[in-house]
């Protein structure tokens, strides 16, 4: 892959690169399939209900029917949206959600693009989204999408701050921007796995990054009960599809990168399991954070739109400046 | 450069998740600042009023079944009580226990109903579940005695139509341990959270003196210290046979109301334990009414403590077997009139909070 990117193009590498990209966004898509039916699933064992059942064996083909659905549904615009906005926004909201995919690393074999900038590249690229959201719930021409879009701006941009400086301690203690190196320097034991030296930044990164995703407690930009759905109240079938899809995607993206950065990548948490392949521990990390996120979604309110605010700036945002502080102390006379 | 601000004139309800029903409330926001607030009310407005003057007295109740329609059993009762009341009737022990302890289910159905919904608004999605997972217990034991759900037509002027079925009571006492122990998880699972808390706590609050002049009554007015519950001041049925607390808050704010809430399942069970160990075993379950009820001429004004607070039916009767006015004081038409004070100030997020823990019903707001 990483000959493709540093030679000039040409029709040969061209259509690799497509191919390339059509089997990540298949692998996403499915991914993203999947993840709905889990959450559902999950959620429901978890609300003492059955979940989907009905369409396919154990309803696995739930979310196929609904995506067909969604695709069969009438394209409305609202008659006073702002039609080019309107239009424009979901797939704003989407393109960013899966070029950050590029740069993920799953194994040390298997990765699109080596990026020496990969963090950078991540942080970059995913608060153009935020961008979509609020073109989306303005263009809308409706009140309850223009708070929401206000909320989720707000939000976002708060948000990416911590985020972004909880990943500094890492990479301050790895030296590089660069997802496959940061991996590389979590190898061994399990307690070289940045979680356990950078625990404070775990902890703002966690919160950060559930937060960035617009999942419980911290959905307050579709918040149902207040509302109605926030950004998205005007959309319909397919461009509601393309947000559903942008979030299920930075979930998916939020999971690879807290496994990546903090839980040891692909490693094995003990040396002698080595002989397991790479790509099952990666899964099983990532199914983890995967499940954590939907257990919250189980088990929280919402957190009100003031307080939000008052966490990331008055908390989340000085304790990962000190961290940021303590490790460079650290990391300079240890 | 002074940038040209302007209020935001925004329509919640009849159709939001989170009115409740089909209740609306004008609201002008400044950023997401509520400046003032009209409830808009009456889309559920069926004239049961007006109609009970066209129907006989029992031909009433299943309309008060769907006056508040979670709380159908106290609003059986209060017509019932009220016209027997008037008629000086006598009315058999039995059946005064089988009311009182489906009306004490009652209300932890409603609370039930209450605390699955106010998360709900909150966010959290769960809770919501597990409340209706213990509530079906009791609609079951309803359906059993009844055999309906949720409008159940049980009380008549006189008595109860049907009899407790054999090993009802079991049942109901079977349910009391098991109540408690949810009742538990759900002090561990919520209670305790520190979002939920955050949310809630200082949030719409109000003194004594205000909840009085506004007229509120149940939890509401209890939350600010207020000890004033009908089962306990103005003993109906057989109430004062028994022994049980007002819980009742502090600080008048929306965490008050919720521990009230919370603490009246626990009376509520306490009552019900004493209650089926003491209900006699046989005995009949209608007094003797006449075939057609006919209240003497005068008028009259009961009042009972419903779950939202305090029901009150008033009637005048010319003789008839039919009222001549029959006028129902609903707690939550009553309540809600504190709304619009409370909003003043508070974000759309709060809006929603206070809303949900004044625990209106739609049915009985607009009658």
């Amino acid at each position: 892959m990483q000959t493709y990117f540093e030679n000039p193009m040409t029709l040969n590498s061209f259509i690799v690169m497509l191919l390339v990209g059509v089997i990540v966004l298949m692998v996403v898509l499915g991914f993203v399939t999947y993840a709905i039916y889990f959450e559902r699933k999950i959620l429901g064992w978890m609300q003492l209900r059955i979940g989907p059942n009905r369409v396919g064996p154990f309803g696995l083909l739930q979310t196929v029917a609904d995506i067909l659905k969604l695709l069969l549904k009438e394209d409305t615009i609202p008659s006073r949206a702002d039609r080019a906005l309107f239009v424009l926004a979901p797939a704003i909201a989407f393109v960013p959600s899966f070029a950050v995919i590029a740069t993920l690393p799953y194994t040390s074999n298997l990765y699109a693009a080596n990026l020496n900038v990969g963090v950078l590249y991540f942080g970059a690229l995913s608060s153009i989204t935020t961008l979509g959201v609020v073109l989306g719930g303005w263009a809308s021409n409706n009140k309850y999408s223009l708070l929401g879009g206000m909320r989720s701006a707000a939000q976002m941009i708060s948000y990416e701050v911590p985020l972004i400086l909880s990943m500094v301690g890492v990479i301050l203690l790895s030296g590089s921007l660069n997802f496959k190196e940061i991996v590389d320097g979590q190898s061994g034991w399990f307690w070289n796995w940045n979680v356990f030296p950078q625990i404070v930044a775990f902890g703002v990164f966690l919160i950060a990054s559930v937060s960035e995703l617009n999942r419980t407690p911290f959905d307050l930009p579709e918040a149902e009960s207040e509302l109605v759905a926030g950004y998205h109240v005007e959309y319909s079938g397919f461009r509601f599809a393309f947000f559903m899809l942008a979030e299920y995607v930075y979930v998916f993206a939020m999971a690879a990168i807290t496994t990546t950065l903090f839980l040891g990548g692909w490693h094995a948490p003990f040396p002698f399991l080595d002989f397991v392949p790479e790509i099952i521990w990666f899964i099983l990390k990532f199914s983890c954070v995967v499940f954590f996120l939907i257990w919250l979604r189980g088990t929280m309110p919402r957190i009100r739109v003031d307080q939000l605010m008052g966490l990331a700036w008055k908390y989340l945002l000085p304790i990962a400046l000190i961290n940021i502080f303590v490790t460079a102390l650290v990391k300079q006379f240890l | 450069m002074a940038l040209r601000t302007e209020e935001l004139l925004l329509n919640v309800g009849p159709q939001h998740p989170s009115t409740h029903g089909v209740f609306r409330i004008i609201v002008k926001l400044d950023g997401e600042v509520i400046k003032e607030a009209i409830p808009v009310m009456g889309y559920l407005h069926r004239g049961t009023e007006k109609l009970a003057e066209n129907l006989t007295y029992t031909q009433i109740i299943p309309y008060t079944d769907r006056i508040d329609y979670v709380s159908a059993m106290t609003n059986n009762y209060v017509l019932c009580h009220t016209v027997e009341k008037l008629m000086s009737l006598e009315i058999p022990e039995r059946a005064e226990y089988l009311r009182l302890i489906v009306m004490e289910l009652q209300r932890i159905a409603s609370h039930l109903v209450w605390w699955g919904t106010y998360l709900l608004d909150i966010g959290a999605m769960s809770p919501f579940l597990y409340a209706f997972r213990d509530r079906e217990i009791i609609i079951n034991l309803f359906n059993e005695l009844c055999g309906a759900r949720l409008t159940y037509f049980y009380m008549r002027v006189g008595g109860v139509k049907w009899d407790a079925p054999e090993g009802w009571i079991e049942k109901v006492r079977e349910f009391i341990p098991y109540m408690r122990l949810k009742l538990k998880e759900y002090d561990e699972l919520v209670s305790g959270n520190e979002i939920f808390l955050a949310r809630i706590r200082g949030i719409g609050q109000y003194d004594a003196q205000t909840a009085i002049d506004y007229g509120l009554s149940g939890a509401n007015l209890r939350c600010t210290g207020v000890k004033w519950d009908l089962r306990k001041d103005q003993p109906y049925s057989l109430y004062d046979r028994f022994d049980f607390d007002v819980p009742v808050g502090v600080n008048g704010d929306c965490y008050d109301r919720y521990n009230v809430r919370l603490a009246e399942i626990h009376q509520s069970l306490r009552i019900l334990e004493q209650a089926i160990e003491t209900i006699p075993s046989e005995g009949a379950i209608m007094g003797k009414v006449p075939r057609i009820v006919r209240p003497p001429e005068g008028e009259i004004y009961t009042a009972i403590e419903s779950p939202r607070g305090e029901i009150g039916c008033y009637l005048v009767s010319r003789g008839k077997d039919k009222p001549f006015r029959l006028k129902f004081r609903r707690p939550s038409f009553v309540n809600l009139q504190i709304l619009p004070k409370l909003l003043v100030g508070e974000t759309m997020t709060n809006m929603i909070t206070i809303l949900g823990a004044i625990d209106i019903v739609v049915g009985e707001v607009d009658c």
